[in-house]
């Protein structure tokens, strides 16, 4: 699949939501855990080898499944492929869920449920659309209606 | 660099609802001639398929960090997606109709998950205030006006430190505190209170200038900076000014009675 890798990779170079260094695991067969610098950056995982700018992947972190495995580790899955997961282990309990909080937020879906549901209080409270002063209360992806996820 | 492209485009095929949706003109990268491509629009991601049958997209375009911009010169309903940055791609692309153009420029500059981002956290800073402010009403009108502390005036939901002193002015009491004497208007008109008695026989006293409204409803709340205990306290202040010099005025006119 061709993707503009250019202007991916200077996402990668943005300030992080969250950065850190910690050991990885890729799933594919015979790979160990891995230092790795993991940078988060809007719905994005970049993960880089510690000494290098670039990174060696991103992860797309939409309609994922972030599962707290052992102590200290979480795994990431895509829900179509469960099986297949890249396992986080963190040093510490805390920056372990820190990462799980963090990460279960980052999703596009995540944000857009927030704001329909931000939306509909402000409307219930004040019986106006806060959208309206943006000019978008009409777009088909803020709409009220529950959508099929 | 690697990406997580069997997810990718599982994401893009899967039947969660795409935002956008049509047919659009690709211009090629060398030639220069314009491909159809069926292109889907979700979240930050615009994917391309060959045929809109095809089971996985030719590509994607992140749509971070890029303008786009209408380019329609020669009525070909073309526009493009700009990224910044030395040696950077311009995506060009036609629609098919003038209104589809405009609909696609209008949901492509705003599919960037940073400027959903900006909404949500304006929304989320929107809705604290309203809750905050419904809440304050509330308790002051469950109780005497001089009942309620200082305290409650001045706290307010801490997020942004930038935002505090902005969100944390109190919406104006309404008429509690100026209407002390009864049968009196909640807000007396008139001169000045510094101002001597040269009171007209309608007007009373002139309060001091009405502190800045905090407006409820989704608006901005006034650029009032000054601290909550120094507004309480000068709020205070001016109940009690107001309540002399109407006292005073009340005396002069029944001084003046024959």
């Amino acid at each position: 699949m061709r993707y503009n890798e250019r202007e991916l990779l200077c996402l990668a170079r943005q300030p992080a939501e969250k950065a850190a260094e910690i050991l990885m695991r890729v799933p594919k067969k015979g790979s160990g855990l891995k230092r790795r610098l993991v940078k988060l950056v809007v719905n994005f995982l970049f993960y880089f080898r510690t000494d290098e700018a670039e990174p060696i992947g991103a992860l797309l972190l939409e309609h994922c499944r972030i599962t707290k495995e052992e102590e200290n580790v979480f795994s990431i899955s895509f829900i179509e492929e469960p099986e297949r997961k890249y396992c986080f282990e963190c040093d510490s309990e805390e920056q372990c869920q820190e990462w799980i909080e963090a990460l279960k937020r980052a999703s596009y879906e995540f944000m857009r449920r927030s704001l329909i549901f931000y939306r509909n209080e402000i409307q219930k409270m004040t019986g106006k659309d806060p959208l309206e002063q943006y000019g978008i209360s009409e777009e088909a992806r803020f709409q009220l209606a529950t959508r099929k996820q | 660099m690697k990406l997580n492209e069997r997810s990718l485009a599982f994401y893009a095929t899967c039947d969660s609802p795409a935002d956008s949706a049509g047919f659009l003109y690709k211009r090629g990268e060398r030639h220069g001639a314009y491909h159809r491509r069926w292109f889907v629009l979700k979240g930050n991601m615009l994917f391309y398929f060959e045929e809109r049958e095809s089971r996985e997209p030719v590509g994607v375009i992140v749509l971070e960090g890029c303008t786009v911009e209408l380019c329609d010169s020669r009525g070909e309903f073309a526009f493009a997606i700009r990224f910044g940055g030395a040696k950077s791609r311009t995506y060009v692309l036609a629609a098919e109709s003038h209104a589809a153009m405009e609909a696609w420029v209008k949901a492509l500059s705003r599919a960037s998950f940073d400027y959903l981002r900006l909404v949500v956290r304006e929304l989320e800073q929107q809705l604290a205030r309203v809750q905050w402010s419904s809440n304050v009403e509330r308790r002051v009108l469950e109780r005497e006006p001089e009942q309620v502390p200082e305290r409650e005036l001045e706290r307010a939901p801490e997020q942004d430190p930038e935002r505090a002193l902005e969100r944390r002015a109190p919406r104006e009491n309404g008429c509690a505190v100026w209407n002390m004497a009864p049968g009196t208007d909640p807000l007396p008109r008139g001169a000045a209170p510094h101002r001597a008695s040269g009171c007209e026989a309608e007007a009373g006293p002139r309060p001091p200038p009405v502190p800045p409204r905090c407006r409820a409803s989704g608006g901005e709340p006034a650029g009032n900076t000054t601290e909550p205990s120094a507004f309480s306290r000068l709020h205070e202040r001016y109940g009690s000014e107001v309540a002399r010099l109407r006292q005073q005025w009340l005396e002069r006119q029944q001084g003046q009675q024959p």
